[in-house]
């Protein structure tokens, strides 16, 4: 069945998108194929006067089929490169079929009107296809997404997506939605300058047909196709573009830390593409892209990134059990996780009762949540009806329990406290499911005391709740599966991620991130210069070094799990040195952030105003040694997860550390990581590693064997 | 090498903006009056030399187009006199009298005029684009920061203070200023005059008498909001120096050299080429070298270019009488003074580009005329000239009184 068909309403032929089996179309080989059908079908035409290009459902596309571009790379056989080129390179040809819509190039006459009516959501190439289009309409709907987010899954837009957007807007308006991947809703899409007119969705094909109708020759001409186009805000060297590109450049080296490829591509492609006329300018956009795509970072980004959360998310590791709907949520302990926690229940449609030790400690935690919604309204993330009805879904009244269908506890991490909460909770609502949001307490350990432990299950949200994408659903030892379903239920009803990990000491984020704090403290120990320490985790493309890290969430906490470490694993997994330096800063009062002082100072504010010149190291070993002391610490705890059990699957294991704690995301994840380089050359690594510095970076046995037989993970 | 200094002139620096006193001449002018000076001074015949050798960083508009071959036309040059610009960024006046000893000591030529000019304020630097700033296979891929960042980079990296940065400046203005009163530079300064021979400039305009600590300090960093503000310069800068936390912005306006027009002319040739026109020679060149360093702090190069003209003339830095290492930034001399423990005596004796300007494609020339002028006035005998030149490189050179 054709993915684009061409209906004729009164001389104008209305291509309509429709991949079957498909909630949201995406672009695929065979979709190309017919939309190249059916818009020289029009074009040869004599009686169609126009074209429109809509959808036959709600939204116009979510994009390509991200699994066509691994295709077309394998398609090609022995010169990949070729094959993407050639393959990207006939999507231009094919847009530019529509763009110029049958002109004669010398007169400029001819062209026949190209409109493009989105539904709803259009993005990367649906939003590509339409740019190509004379006239772009969007129904007014403010759920509607426009844009282009390639650049999120270590890609950019490829189909005439960026030379089009720089010279329709410029290097710094196109700047958001190439370089960040901004998506926006119609009328903010409008202002914009990326789409034409916002119209009411019941109009739309009408006031695109009529648009056709009434379309002059020159309104069917691209500016880029005329005579002395000149590029909104200036070409490079232009008086006015100049300091633009020069901008631009560095400050996505600085953002991306130059490990972002995809960046770097993008860049290229802006600059060389607005050099040249706009044909050359697409081959130009063409060759960076298959760059791209022949680059390992986009091939991780895109499997971790998408495809594997993509699978996940669709439950590929959910046990098999009815979905159970949470429609009542308890949320025991008022403070910044259990509001977060209740805030994104209430905002995802639950009904929440949030309760603490006291009615005025709920109330606080209500209020807490009432300004996070204010403040998301001030900024635009949600409508202010949407925050009001929100609110209203939290009750604090009432500590009452009964009717809940899950409660989740999120009180200071004391054993005692936690278990006499559940069991109080347990004792109100019977048949609720019940969940910690512990992040270092074995489940199995809360669990002990309860009479249906089957029934408990830890549930793992990360601070802040709001922007942290990742749930860690723990699996007791007694948890059965049909609640570990629905807690994988409700992280998704949250649009949360859920990875399914079994129950041990610190789970699996927090096993892994506890070794890179360590790793570097262990540093400041031995006399690293400290911003020697945050630039090498920041040339790793982590989002903030370890001493800021742990500056973050208390040095405090650091000194607990240090003391709980020696008291749970003993001596042989302490880290002395490590523990020394933490030890002497909270004695010397510098417990964080919070605090005000830390590995950094802070002025009144709360703002970091350097590290704390009291850490006097200042020597300077070789900086790619401490980016891999810093990776491989967490790669290889990784492994030993896997190992242990603790993980089941490595695309968990990928997506749980780059949604988690932002393991580098140009990886793909850890495991991703150690393929790529290759487990022998990791192993190699990891024995240097544990020569100089210490038998935690001894490779696992799994590793070895992999590097023997050649064995990957993905 | 047998290639000698015969003569060499240069230009009064006007400040380079609308309301300098050179602002309305143009760069083919003020090149072709460099030329004029320089053949006049020495008497030699319109087709006695055999080449220009023009430095002029900014190649476009009036300044483009091999300005050098349009000069010898514009001049009293003989018309079988060709010319050829170039461009070493800021050590152009100096690459082009070194291309030109190359070449009379090898024996293609016998006698050359090198030197450059560049007329700021006139045409702006950087508006003949900049592939190393812009094009992010380069820029982004070797970590491009503009010079003013490169120069609080060395400030940072190396620990010079603001005060230090800024008493060099005080003592850049406060030498030029004596060198003026004394008449150390009448004779290798040039009055600009203009088409009915009415002066226009006789003095460097750009020196602020009287320039002390305090009004330095009244300064702002110049280069603060480029660096932690947008685009965000410092963070490219410390993926290089990953050991520091962050780019100490100390240079303002102040001590960072100043935005002029200017232009400077040296006549090289070798012994016979004297002989022929009745010349005695001034200096012989005895090394030069030119070097590439590390492109992000972009501004060391005078450390190791030095070095390595030391070691082609067989000579230790205690050897030199007389140094000029141009101010493009305070940083950059105080990196050169601790680098090689130099006495700041010997160096920049007469100030330099912070009090005076620094007209880029003219620098070179400039000051090797100034440390020419001044080796004999003080009848020393050896001295050294270096700049730092943008992309990351290094140019210098020693000269001996013969």
């Amino acid at each position: 069945m054709a993915e684009f068909r061409t209906e004729m309403h009164d001389g104008v032929a209305v291509i309509r998108w429709d991949v079957p089996g498909r909630s949201m179309n995406v672009m695929t080989r065979a979709g190309l194929a017919d939309l190249a059908a059916c818009v020289d079908a029009a074009l040869g035409d004599g009686d169609v006067r126009g074209i429109v290009i809509t959808s036959a459902g709600r939204d116009f596309a979510g994009g390509m089929d991200l699994a066509l571009l691994a295709e077309m790379k394998r398609a090609a056989g022995a010169d990949p490169a070729r094959g993407i080129f050639d393959a990207v390179q006939a999507i231009h040809a094919l847009l530019r079929r529509i763009e110029r819509a049958g002109m004669d190039p010398a007169t400029r006459q001819g062209a026949k009107p190209v409109a493009c009516a989105l539904p709803g959501t259009a993005v990367g190439i649906g939003l590509e296809l339409a740019l190509a289009c004379h006239r772009i309409l969007v129904a007014d709907r403010a759920d509607a997404r426009i844009g282009l987010p390639e650049i999120k899954v270590g890609l950019f837009p490829g189909a005439g997506g960026t030379t089009r957007l720089v010279r329709k807007l410029g290097v710094m308006a196109a700047a958001p939605f190439l370089l960040e991947g901004r998506m926006v809703a119609p009328e903010a899409a409008r202002s914009a300058g990326l789409v034409d007119e916002v119209v009411p969705a019941d109009d739309l094909l009408a006031r695109a047909i009529a648009w056709v109708r009434g379309a002059t020759a020159a309104e069917c001409t691209r500016p880029w196709d005329l005579p002395g186009h000149r590029m909104p805000g200036g070409a490079p060297y232009a008086t006015a573009g100049f300091p633009t590109f020069v901008g631009a450049s560095a400050m996505v080296t600085g953002r991306t830390q130059g490990v972002y490829p995809a960046a770097a591509a993008l860049m290229s492609a802006m600059y060389e593409g607005a050099l040249v006329d706009f044909d050359t300018a697409l081959r130009i956009e063409a060759r960076w892209f298959t760059h791209v795509l022949m680059d390992p970072t986009a091939e991780a980004m895109i499997r971790t990134l998408f495809l594997d959360k993509s699978a996940l998310e669709k439950g590929a590791r959910r046990p098999s059990a009815p979905q159970g709907r949470v429609a009542r949520l308890g949320v025991v302990g008022a403070g910044m996780m259990g509001a977060g926690i209740a805030q994104a229940a209430a905002s995802a449609g639950i009904e929440v009762v949030l309760t603490d030790a006291t009615a005025d400690a709920a109330a606080r935690g209500r209020d807490t949540i009432a300004r996070a919604l204010d403040g998301a309204v001030a900024r635009g993330r949600i409508s202010s009806d949407r925050a009001a009805a929100a609110l209203a879904r939290i009750t604090t009244a009432s500590a009452d329990l009964r009717g809940c269908d899950l409660i989740l506890e999120a009180v200071p991490e004391d054993p005692s406290l936690k278990a006499e909460v559940l069991a109080r909770a347990e004792a109100d609502a019977p048949g609720a499911t019940l969940s910690s949001n512990t992040s270092t307490l074995p489940i199995g350990d809360l669990g002990r005391g309860l009479r249906r432990p089957e029934a408990f299950v830890g549930l793992h949200f990360f601070s802040p709740v709001d922007r942290m994408p990742l749930v860690e659903v723990v699996r007791g030892p007694a948890t059965s599966d049909a609640t570990v379903a629905r807690a994988f239920d409700f992280a998704r009803h949250l649009r949360k991620t859920p990875i399914v990990v079994n129950d041990a000491r610190f789970f699996y984020a927090n096993r892994c991130i506890i070794p890179f704090l360590n790793e570097g403290v262990r540093m400041i120990a031995e006399g690293v210069a400290p911003a020697l320490v945050e630039n090498a985790a920041r040339q790793l493309g982590f989002p903030v070094g370890p001493l800021q890290l742990i500056d973050e969430v208390s040095v405090a906490l650091a000194v607990r799990i240090a003391r709980e470490t020696r008291a749970a694993q003993g001596r042989a997994a302490a880290d002395d040195r490590a523990d020394r330096v933490i030890l002497a800063l909270a004695e010397a009062g510098r417990l964080g952030r919070k605090a005000g002082a830390g590995f950094y100072d802070y002025d009144a504010q709360g703002r970091r105003t350097g590290l704390w010149p009291g850490l006097e190291g200042r020597a300077r070993p070789d900086i790619a040694t401490l980016r891999d002391r810093l990776i491989f610490v967490q790669a290889l705890e990784a492994v030993r997860a896997l190992d242990d059990g603790v993980l089941e699957d490595v695309r968990e294991g990928n997506v749980g550390a780059v949604l988690g704690w932002g393991f580098a995301p140009w990886s793909g994840g850890p495991f991703a990581w150690l393929d790529r380089i290759g487990a022998d050359r990791a192993v190699a690594t990891a024995e240097a590693l544990a020569r100089d510095h210490g038998a935690r970076f001894d490779p696992p046995a799994r590793l070895r064997d992999m590097a023997r037989s050649g064995a990957t993970f993905g | 090498m047998d290639a000698f200094l015969y003569d060499a002139v240069r230009a009064p620096r006007g400040r380079g903006r609308a309301d300098g006193a050179l602002h309305e001449v143009t760069a083919l002018r003020l090149s072709a009056l460099m030329l004029d000076a320089v053949v006049a001074r020495c008497g030699v015949a319109p087709d006695a030399v055999d080449d220009v050798i023009w430095g002029t960083v900014t190649q476009v508009g009036e300044q483009g187009g091999c300005l050098a071959r349009a000069a010898v036309l514009a001049s009293g040059l003989s018309e079988r006199v060709p010319g050829v610009s170039l461009n070493r960024f800021c050590a152009s006046g100096l690459e082009a009298v070194n291309m030109a000893a190359a070449q009379v000591g090898c024996g293609m030529a016998d006698g050359i005029i090198a030197g450059g000019v560049e007329m700021m304020g006139r045409v702006p630097m950087g508006s003949d684009g900049l592939a190393l700033a812009v094009d992010p296979t380069v820029a982004m891929a070797r970590h491009f920061v503009p010079q003013g960042i490169a120069a609080d980079l060395i400030a940072t990296e190396y620990g010079f203070t603001r005060e230090a940065l800024d008493a060099l400046a005080v003592e850049s203005h406060a030498r030029a200023v004596r060198a003026w009163d004394e008449g150390r530079f009448v004779r290798g300064v040039v009055a600009v005059r203009d088409i009915n021979g009415l002066e226009i400039l006789a003095r460097d305009e750009a020196i602020r008498p009287g320039t002390d600590m305090a009004a330095l300090a009244a300064l702002k960093p110049a280069f603060a909001g480029m660096g932690q503000g947008m685009p965000g310069f410092d963070a490219v800068a410390l993926m290089r120096h990953p050991h520091l936390e962050r780019i100490a912005h100390r240079h303002t306006a102040g001590t960072s050299s100043a935005i002029v027009d200017g232009a400077a002319a040296v006549l090289v040739g070798n012994r016979a080429f004297g002989a022929a026109h009745g010349l005695r020679p001034r200096a012989r060149i005895r090394a030069t070298a030119r070097v590439g360093c590390a492109p992000t702090i972009m501004l060391t190069g005078p450390v190791p270019a030095t070095e390595r003209a030391l070691a082609a003339a067989g000579m230790a830095l205690g050897d030199i009488d007389l140094m000029e290492v141009n101010e493009a930034f305070a940083a950059v001399v105080l990196r050169f003074l601790q680098a090689f423990d130099a006495d700041p005596a010997r160096v920049n004796v007469n100030g330099g580009a912070i009090a005076m300007g620094h007209p880029l494609g003219a620098s070179g020339a400039v000051i090797l005329g100034t440390l020419l002028d001044e080796i004999e006035r003080r009848d020393a005998t050896t001295g050294l000239v270096t700049l730092c030149v943008a992309g990351g490189m290094g140019v210098a050179t020693v000269i001996e009184r013969v």
